[in-house]
């Protein structure tokens, strides 16, 4: 066993299944560190991500279109956002109950819908999901090139997206108007910042992350939608944002490691290795779990967070 | 421009606060026929089924009581630990160590007195839900680990130890299914009314809907409880030791979630399956908040979604309306209550400016 397991076709086929399984967490990861940046902890995130998910694969069912069913995916995530926003921001009721309201409500929503357009046929309808792209001579590095460099148009985005998210939250006024409000959105307000509204775009901005996250999950790694597809990687994706600091690239740091957590179960099932595959499937989630104790004690949460905002509250 | 502000109102009439729930409902209703229409359903015909399939005769009102057994177990589990702000998302993962729990000892103790079976399965099924859920409790009064998230990842860590022991050592001799052997009789919760499901877990449940009451009106723990959810660090400044305030209402609370695991083996399944529990855990997170964390209010509110989840499967017969309706009506109340419930506090206003 231990030859198969240092074998190059192993390790390059380990390293491609990371590299895909973790886009979606990481995506998830990037929009939930830019709403809690400016100050809101969205739970509402797995059942977007189950919502966005239902969307982009019905709206490619019905063109063929498979970016139109992203883009759409998006929008659905937005429209739950601001409902959010109007919940939490705009009302200030509480975050933890407002994100789960959305949560039950979206994941409702979605089967609902999904239920009414296709029925309850035999066998669940499949699209033609996205293929990966070989990216010309770099795919032909040696080894390591194909598993890297091979993936889903929407993988090398995400990737994209790590530097982006971090350029936007540390180098822009814009970025720097959202850490504010997430620190001390009163001091942010007597300079002129309109705090709920920039909490409301944070939230819209998180929320096309998550349903992007979720229709990759029915366009690129499956063909289907199934109820239990997002699997609960919208709350590890709550997980790693705390793991990250509230930092893009150690957020991502912490989706490629679960996602080659959850790659290696996989494998290790796969390879006949003599225990339940129940304990492997329980080791991602148990070792994010020891990664969140590793690092909770000098976590800097954002001093605003579940805090809503009312100016007639000043200093309170 | 317009701008909107919120501000404080003078207190409400009594009788205003009384009527807020069934307002809230009312809307809800009104709310959620827009997605029965669009399937096209004749929203009257529609909740019609709803309330007959739930209320209509006396066998689908029992039945609407089996169902609301483990919500007000889930949902007191829920509140009570909300109350002290530990943000306890794992009542679902409570649940399934009481299962598992009740299962053990319902399977294996044969050697017990049968007169002991039962009550030792409730007393496992508690401690095993009340022992799962000290461990985010001392994550987060020890090492500072955000409760929300452990919580929801333990549930995860549990289902799956589940698997692990329905293909290994629970599994059921000769099955190849992930499914514990039955529990013995004498671990069967008693039927109480003759040709209904109407079992003594439905009793239990109400029993620990006023013993919740208790602990939180009347005894110090529950003062001690509440005063850490409302400020911890004047909590700590008047002498409560809060770490094993909250470690106490962690174990009430998974012990409470824990005993919906044992009702879910005693008086419905008797034996233990990978889908011992429809999502009870997460629906009692909604009722304990539409309950406002007091323990009648959560009772209402599990009446409340046993009503909507029961009724659904007629509405979907008669009315051809998918059962998902179940999970928006839910959702939707849940955002009509948390906003009525501020407008008995605060008033809206808006100004131009």
């Amino acid at each position: 066993m231990m030859s198969e397991i240092f074998s190059v076709a192993f390790i390059t086929g380990l390293i491609g299944a990371t590299l895909r399984m973790s886009t979606p967490i990481i995506l998830a990861t990037l929009g939930e560190i830019i709403t809690e940046r400016s100050g809101v902890l969205n739970l509402g995130i797995e059942g977007t991500m189950l919502f966005g998910a239902a969307l982009g694969f019905l709206t490619t069912l019905a063109t063929g279109n498979l970016w139109l069913g992203v883009f759409v995916a998006a929008l659905g995530g937005i429209a739950l956002s601001l409902l959010m926003a109007v919940l939490a921001v705009y009302l200030g009721l509480s975050q933890h109950v407002s994100g789960l309201g959305i949560t039950l409500f979206a994941s409702g929503l979605a089967m609902f819908i999904y239920r009414l357009v296709v029925g309850s046929p035999i066998v669940p309808p499949v699209i033609t999901p996205f293929t990966p792209v070989a990216i010309p001579l770099l795919s032909r590095i040696p080894i390591l090139g194909g598993s890297f460099f091979t993936q889903y148009s929407l993988t090398y985005i995400t990737w994209a997206l790590i530097p982006l998210v971090s350029i936007f939250l540390f180098k822009t006024r814009a970025g720097l108007r959202v850490r504010t409000i997430g620190q001390n959105p009163f001091a942010a307000d007597t300079v002129g910042v309109n705090v709920n509204l920039t909490r409301t775009l944070s939230l819209a901005a998180g929320g096309a992350f998550f349903g992007v996250a979720g229709a990759f999950l029915t366009l690129a790694h499956q063909n289907m939608f199934l109820i239990d597809v997002i699997g609960g990687r919208g709350w590890i994706a709550i997980a790693m944002t705390i793991f990250g600091n509230w930092n893009p690239l150690m957020g991502a740091v912490g989706a490629l490691i679960f996602g080659f957590l959850d790659a290696f179960q996989l494998r290790m099932q796969t390879l006949g290795v003599d225990l339940p595959f129940h304990i492997f499937l329980m080791i991602p989630y148990l070792i994010t779990i020891l990664a969140l104790i590793s690092v909770s004690r000098k976590a800097t949460v954002p001093a605003g967070l579940l805090k809503p905002y009312r100016r007639e509250d000043k200093g309170g | 421009m317009i701008s909107m502000s919120i501000v404080k109102r003078k207190p409400l009439p009594g009788w205003v606060l009384l009527i807020i729930p069934v307002a809230a409902v009312f809307v809800t209703l009104l709310i959620t026929s827009i997605p029965i229409i669009i399937a096209g359903g004749n929203v009257f015909k529609a909740y019609g089924a709803l309330f007959y399939g739930a209320l209509g005769s006396k066998f689908n009102l029992l039945e609407t009581f089996v169902k609301a057994s483990p919500l007000v177990l889930t949902g007191l589990a829920v509140a009570f630990a909300f109350r002290a702000k530990f943000w306890n998302i794992g009542a679902e993962g409570q649940l399934f160590a009481g299962a598992i729990a009740a299962t053990w000892v319902g399977v294996y103790f044969t050697w017990l007195p049968s007169f002991l079976v039962l009550p030792l399965m409730i007393l496992f099924g508690f401690f095993a839900g009340g022992l799962w859920a000290t461990i985010p409790a001392f994550l987060k009064t020890k090492l500072k680990v955000d409760d929300v998230v452990t919580t929801l990842l333990l549930n995860y860590v549990i289902f799956h130890i589940m698997g692990a022991l329905l293909f290994g050592p629970m599994q059921m001799p000769g099955s190849s299914w992930p499914r514990s052997a039955s529990i013995m009789e004498a671990g069967f919760y008693p039927v109480l009314i003759a040709r209904s499901r109407f079992h003594l877990g439905i009793i239990i449940s109400l029993v620990a809907i006023a013993v919740i009451w208790y602990i939180n009106k009347k005894t110090v723990f529950g003062y001690q409880s509440r005063g850490v959810g409302i400020n911890i660090e004047a909590a700590k400044f008047g002498g409560i030791n809060t770490g094993m305030v909250i470690l106490k209402t962690a174990i009430i609370s998974g012990g409470l979630a824990g005993l919906a695991g044992v009702g879910e083996i005693a008086a419905i399944h008797h034996n233990l399956m990978m889908d011992v529990s429809t999502g009870y855990g997460y629906t009692g997170i909604v009722i304990a908040m539409l309950g406002n964390l007091h323990p009648v209010g959560v009772a209402l509110a599990a009446f409340f979604f046993s009503v909507v989840s029961v009724g659904a499967q007629t509405m979907s017969r008669v009315a051809g309306i998918p059962i998902y309706i179940t999970g928006i009506i839910e959702g939707v109340s849940l955002m009509t209550m948390l906003v009525f419930i501020l407008l008995t506090e605060y008033k809206i206003r808006w100004t131009k400016s």
